[in-house]
């Protein structure tokens, strides 16, 4: 079964540009990268149950398109304001909830950080065209 | 109920093989299935059918096998017959049996351990992912048999409310991914732990009733019910034999607990000939084989003090001393004020009111208690003992005052069970 585990955290914009530009930073230098973001995606990825993940940038500067009835409304943040952002997924296949549930735990988020664990439907007929 | 006529006896017999094989058929049913509605509505098919056949043709030899094979039917059955039930269920699952007959893959399953089907079961239900008040609705619904109706009955919500919860319950745990087997040995104590603390839900629901309503106490034998079959599938482990014993010896006083006209009964004006002998050495003796594995936790502490209250003669002859230390270990593995309550109780009776008084200082001056009557009440009754009359009289004046507040009162009952009265 595919889960997402979907990151959320109260960082605002302005300390999440200060983490990403030190995690930048770090990854630039030279020698080996460490980290345990590095150490927790290489893990997932070695154990065969990693599909994909992404970090994205601060829903401040998301953009959200409201469709209407043939037109479209453009408006600036996110669909819903709230203090808690989603900051970054983990898409895992594995057996059941529990796996799941412990891949999130195993992440090393701070405290105060949230880990959201949706499972994914299957079976359905427009997933046919992911893989065609 | 006397199983009088051969009818009767039939029916008797029927409600017997319901309330012992509903969960097995259930949980056999949704293992193989994946889906807990589908099974449900599999097993209430069986059972229905048996109602017929079994008052035509007597019950037979193996009631449970019967009831498993005829709803494994009904699943298949409904399946072929498609519609919204079959959807819910990966066609994968029974689109591999549709060539063959029913019974022919029904009964090696059966004959399989039975026992890992019902546990599975209460795993899923009491899932630690389900919210606390959905795991012990599911938990009564799908292992103990009770029907919607009485379990909303009992916890006072409108039926319809209760019927909405276990459908979305259902739906998560067949969306979510929440799997009806055993947890692996290293997530295994921390589950054992959640279905522990539902099975103790219910017994403080029915027990914090009192005198109430039957439907409610009735949940006190259920709670009893599920805690026996825990003990039976996890007869090694320690805390599982503490949280039957300590049931049991909770029961043991329920004739007790409650006066002719209704009102609560403290433990120190019991009569203590309507305790249920029976009961207080049958936890004892669960108790006892608990102690052995060595395995110290919260519901043994709490056994090992109702065992002592079970076995004194009386109020003032009770083991005090030996109370208070147990309380003072409980309070250690898991702090609570409520414990400490307990504890300046016992530690007055065993060293005398100031040093009860010591005790709840510290409870009484964090003032998080303080619409809880029993905080007030074991404080007028340590300062009765320590000689402040006057004082007392206040103390008492409070705890009647908090005692109106009865919702405060049931909640902390709920949440940490009832030691003093």
């Amino acid at each position: 079964m595919k889960y997402a585990l979907l990151i959320y955290s109260q960082t605002t914009a302005e300390e999440y540009a200060g983490f990403v530009a030190a995690a930048r930073q770090a990854a630039g230098n030279a020698g080996p990268v460490e980290g345990p973001w590095l150490d927790y995606t290489r893990a997932a990825r070695e154990a065969g149950v990693l599909v994909g993940a992404e970090q994205l940038t601060h829903s401040e500067t998301a953009t959200s398109v409201r469709v209407g009835n043939g037109d479209r409304v453009i408006t600036d943040g996110p669909f819903m304001e709230t203090k808690e952002h989603l900051l970054g997924f983990y898409l895992v296949d594995v057996d059941d909830l529990d796996a799941a549930l412990d891949w999130a735990h195993r992440m090393p988020a701070r405290p105060g950080q949230t880990v959201e664990v949706r499972a994914a439907l299957s079976g359905l007929p427009w997933q046919r065209a992911l893989t065609e | 109920m006397a199983a009088g006529t051969d009818g009767i006896a039939g029916t008797t017999r029927l409600e017997r093989a319901f309330r012992e094989e509903w969960g097995t058929v259930v949980g056999t049913l949704a293992r193989r299935l994946g889906d807990l509605q589908a099974a449900e509505d599999a097993a209430a098919e069986a059972f229905a059918a048996a109602a017929a056949a079994w008052a035509r043709d007597g019950v037979p030899p193996n009631p449970g096998g019967w009831l498993t094979v005829t709803a494994w039917r009904k699943a298949v059955d409904a399946h072929r017959a498609g519609g919204a039930r079959a959807a819910s269920v990966d066609p994968q699952v029974l689109g591999q049996v549709n060539a063959a007959p029913a019974d022919e893959l029904a009964e090696p399953a059966m004959a399989e351990t039975l026992g890992d089907d019902r546990l599975g079961l209460i795993f899923a239900c009491c899932h630690p992912a389900l919210a606390e008040e959905v795991r012990v609705a599911l938990t009564l619904r799908f292992v103990a048999g009770l029907t919607t109706r009485e379990i909303a009955a009992a916890f006072v919500v409108p039926e319809a409310t209760l019927a909405q919860r276990l459908v979305r319950a259902k739906r998560k745990i067949r969306e979510s991914g929440i799997r009806f087997t055993v947890p692996p040995q290293r997530r295994l104590a921390e589950r054992l732990r959640s279905v522990r603390a539902v099975v103790y839900l219910v017994f403080n629901e029915g027990f914090a009733s009192g005198g109430g309503e039957l439907i409610r106490r009735d949940l006190c034998e259920e709670a009893i019910w599920l805690g026996r079959l825990l003990a039976r599938l996890f007869p090694d482990d320690a805390e599982t034999a503490g949280l039957l014993a300590l049931m049991l010896l909770h029961q043991s006083r329920a004739a007790a607990r409650v006066s002719a006209d209704g009102r609560p009964v403290p433990l120190a004006e019991q009569d203590r000939s309507l305790w249920d002998a029976a009961l207080v050495s049958e936890g004892v003796a669960v108790l006892d084989m608990a102690l052995t594995r060595h395995s110290p936790g919260p519901y043994q502490f709490q056994a090992a003090i109702a065992a002592l209250h079970g076995t004194a003669g009386s109020f003032e002859s009770t083991d005090w001393a030996q109370i208070a230390l147990l309380y003072g270990a409980l309070a250690r593995l898991d702090p609570s004020p409520v414990v400490e309550v307990n504890r300046a109780v016992a530690v007055g009776m065993a060293d005398g009111g100031p040093a009860g008084l010591a005790v709840l200082a510290p409870v009484l001056a964090a003032g998080t208690l303080d619409q809880y009557g029993p905080l007030h009440a074991a404080h007028g009754f340590l300062l009765e003992k320590a000689g402040h009359p006057e004082r007392a009289r206040a103390a008492w004046a409070r705890a009647t005052e908090s005692a109106g507040n009865s919702a405060v009162r049931d909640e902390l009952l709920r949440r940490h069970g009832l030691f003093f009265i």
